[in-house]
């Protein structure tokens, strides 16, 4: 039942097979997975002849009191980088004092061409701006809001164990700070959002980001990491009505958008904003759904995701997966190698959010082919009888 | 002009005679004589709060009055010069944060022309309440400040009309704290109230009404109770009606709030008369 985990995750011809280090590191981690996933098919059976490390796995897999007992070396301030960016992968081997400074600013950006709209940010953008810490740092997390801003905001980060997710120690008037700590216990990636009342308002004028947490083996390597938010805005207007547009309470209690987008706008992933790799290389998505309401269809148009961290957690729970879902506040990690060039699309599967509502991006692909992954022989000719 | 601010008082003297008093009481003793908007007599009556009261009914509010707009920087440059201690750099720390009266030219100096009959923010709780005390007032309870704000131009209770709403959401959308407009500009509700909603965040008497126990300044029949809502979708538990989006976002600059705070975008308007709600 378990065993197809264990299973290398090898890439096939064309491409060239994952480095060493990165197959051992994955093989390490499926291994694991599958002697607790024994031990515990094992315990449920009666028990007998479990060995005495898998008993000790078993402890750790099952349901894992976390403690925050790890030494904390020094600090650092995090590097925080706006989509499609992700902070560079973490290199050091211990836990440290991150510190995250993250400013709330409520501004009018473009939602869409000729579109504009009062969005309310962390850290200037929307989607908000990518955090990445390792597991078992301790995160200072620094919220201020501008003096500026007509509202009060707080943040709730998913990442975090504490009340409300770190909202109700968050509260922050303009031109105030708020600063709370918290262990970063859990592994995986994690959405944050502002939570001061009423939430759906702040969510739906853009307060909304990811936190990272890396796994402490860290994640395999590849040669591109992205940042993609999906969304949704509810207009006064209709979809591409011109000028300034605000939020439409009655559509989104109605859970009927006006927009679905990535990144924050129609456009944000594609044309001179797109993402880019070349044949040969592999790619991870970092993909979050902030909603506010809507479940994600994520599916990349001509490519299949190689391993699917469903939900965001920390292991890859999945191969060879055409399409993930992706629940509200919630996210998943795709990776996937590139084996064609040409333009790939991203999109909610849901397919009208795709084609009228603005959800599409799109990664370039360049690069040499090989005639065997994909080729067009004839296109469109009479068809023989 | 003159006929009417006499059939004024007169209404307000009818309505509430301890008003009378204030009005003569509250006019500024030194400094340049600065003329406020004078207050309106609100008839008693009764409003749904965003959050449910035990019984899950109405609360009741009496007969009081109400400055027709919210005071200006004129108006607290004539305060500030009768009551030094309140004036920028004198202020303790204990009744306002650094940032008071921050977007004031100087410590005397609000401002020249229209800048002076904008709206006065950036002052504490504290301030405001001196204020209003100077002038025999007092800060009106958040009660009667809800109970007001619920009426249109037409409309005593217009809270659940769902085309005011959008309008009240659309003029909290396009509020600018930096450049507020000039008092008494906005439409004016039923009662000859104006400015409760395009123009700044307002004071009320119960300063953290809705916050948790853990700010001192507490007053009034609600506090305590709510301060967990202010976050997450809890904030629609027990809500009478979870659309009143206006509600909950005064609801949210309330919870931030304590005495001390100063914030750019809040300021206050002064009431007068009986401050005793009951509950239906």
């Amino acid at each position: 039942m378990y065993a197809h985990r264990a299973i290398p995750l090898v890439r096939r011809d064309p491409l060239e097979p994952r480095s060493l280090a990165a197959v051992t590191r994955g093989d390490r981690i499926r291994l694991a997975f599958a002697l607790a996933a024994a031990a515990l098919l094992a315990a449920s059976l009666g028990g007998c002849g479990m060995p005495a490390d898998a008993s000790e796995l078993n402890a750790v897999q099952v349901v894992p009191i976390h403690s925050p007992s790890g030494k904390i070396v020094g600090q650092e301030i995090a590097v925080l980088t706006t989509a499609p960016n992700v902070p560079a992968p973490i290199t050091r081997t211990h836990a440290t004092r991150v510190i995250v400074n993250l400013e709330v600013t409520e501004k009018a950006m473009r939602l869409a061409d000729g579109v504009q709209y009062t969005m309310w940010t962390f850290g200037g953008s929307v989607p908000g701006t990518f955090i990445r810490v390792r597991e078992g740092d301790l995160v200072e997390l620094h919220l201020k809001n501008a003096a500026n801003s007509t509202m009060p905001h707080n943040i709730d980060l998913h990442a975090v164990t504490g009340p409300g997710g770190g909202a109700h120690a968050s509260l922050t008037l303009p031109g105030h700070e708020s600063v709370f700590t918290f262990s970063a216990m859990n592994p995986g990636l994690f959405i944050y959002h502002c939570a001061t009342s009423p939430v759906p308002m702040h969510m739906a004028n853009g307060m909304y980001g990811m936190i990272l947490v890396e796994p402490r083996a860290g994640l395999p390597k590849v040669d591109h990491e992205f940042y993609v938010m999906q969304s949704e805005f509810y207009t006064t207007g209709k979809f591409g009505d011109p000028g300034m547009q605000s939020l439409d309470m009655e559509k989104g209690i109605d859970e009927k958008p006006t927009y679905v987008v990535f990144n924050g706008s129609v456009g944000a992933l594609t044309g001179d904003h797109a993402l880019q790799a070349k044949v040969g290389e592999r790619v991870r998505l970092f993909v979050g759904d902030a909603g506010p309401n809507l479940t994600s269809s994520f599916h990349v148009i001509g490519e299949v995701f190689d391993n699917v961290y469903s939900e965001g957690g920390s292991v890859a729970t999945q191969h060879n997966v055409q399409t993930t879902l992706i629940p509200a506040g919630g996210s998943a990690i795709v990776e996937f190698g590139v084996e064609k060039s040409g333009d790939l699309i991203l999109v909610d599967h849901s397919i009208f959010r795709a084609f009228n509502k603005g959800a599409l991006g799109m990664l370039h692909v360049s690069g040499p082919d090989d005639g065997r992954v994909f080729a067009a022989v004839t296109s469109s000719t009479p068809a023989s009888r | 002009m003159r006929p009417r601010l006499i059939a004024l008082v007169a209404a307000i003297t009818v309505a509430c005679p301890i008003v009378a008093a204030a009005a003569v009481i509250g006019r500024p003793t030194r400094g340049h004589r600065v003329v406020d908007g004078g207050m309106v007599p609100i008839p008693a009556g009764d409003y749904r709060p965003l959050y449910a009261v035990s019984g899950g009914g109405r609360v009741r509010v009496a007969t009081f009055a109400l400055d027709r707009q919210p005071a200006t920087r004129a108006e607290f440059l004539a305060f500030v010069r009768a009551q030094p201690q309140w004036q920028r750099g004198r202020v303790g720390r204990n009744f306002a944060e650094a940032s008071y009266l921050v977007d004031w030219p100087g410590a005397l100096d609000a401002g020249t022309g229209v800048e002076l009959q904008r709206p006065v923010t950036g002052v504490s709780w504290f301030a405001a309440k001196a204020f209003c005390a100077a002038r025999g007032k007092r800060l009106p309870t958040l009660d009667e400040w809800e109970y007001v704000a619920a009426a249109s131009e037409t409309r005593r209770d217009a809270s659940a009309d769902p085309v005011f709403r959008r309008r009240i959401l659309a003029l909290y959308a396009a509020r600018v704290s930096a450049t507020l407009p000039v008092a008494g500009s906005g439409l004016a509700n039923t009662y000859g109230v104006r400015d409760l909603h395009g123009s700044a965040w307002e004071w009320t008497l119960d300063v953290n009404a809705g916050m948790p126990a853990d700010v001192s300044h507490v007053a009034g029949r609600s506090s305590g109770v709510q301060g967990r809502r202010v976050s997450c979708a809890s904030a629609a538990i027990g809500v009478a009606d979870p659309a009143n989006y206006p509600a909950f976002m005064r609801s949210a600059v309330r919870a931030g709030l304590n005495a001390r705070s100063t914030v750019a975008g809040l300021g206050f308007r002064c009431a007068a008369g009986s401050a005793a709600p009951t509950m239906l």
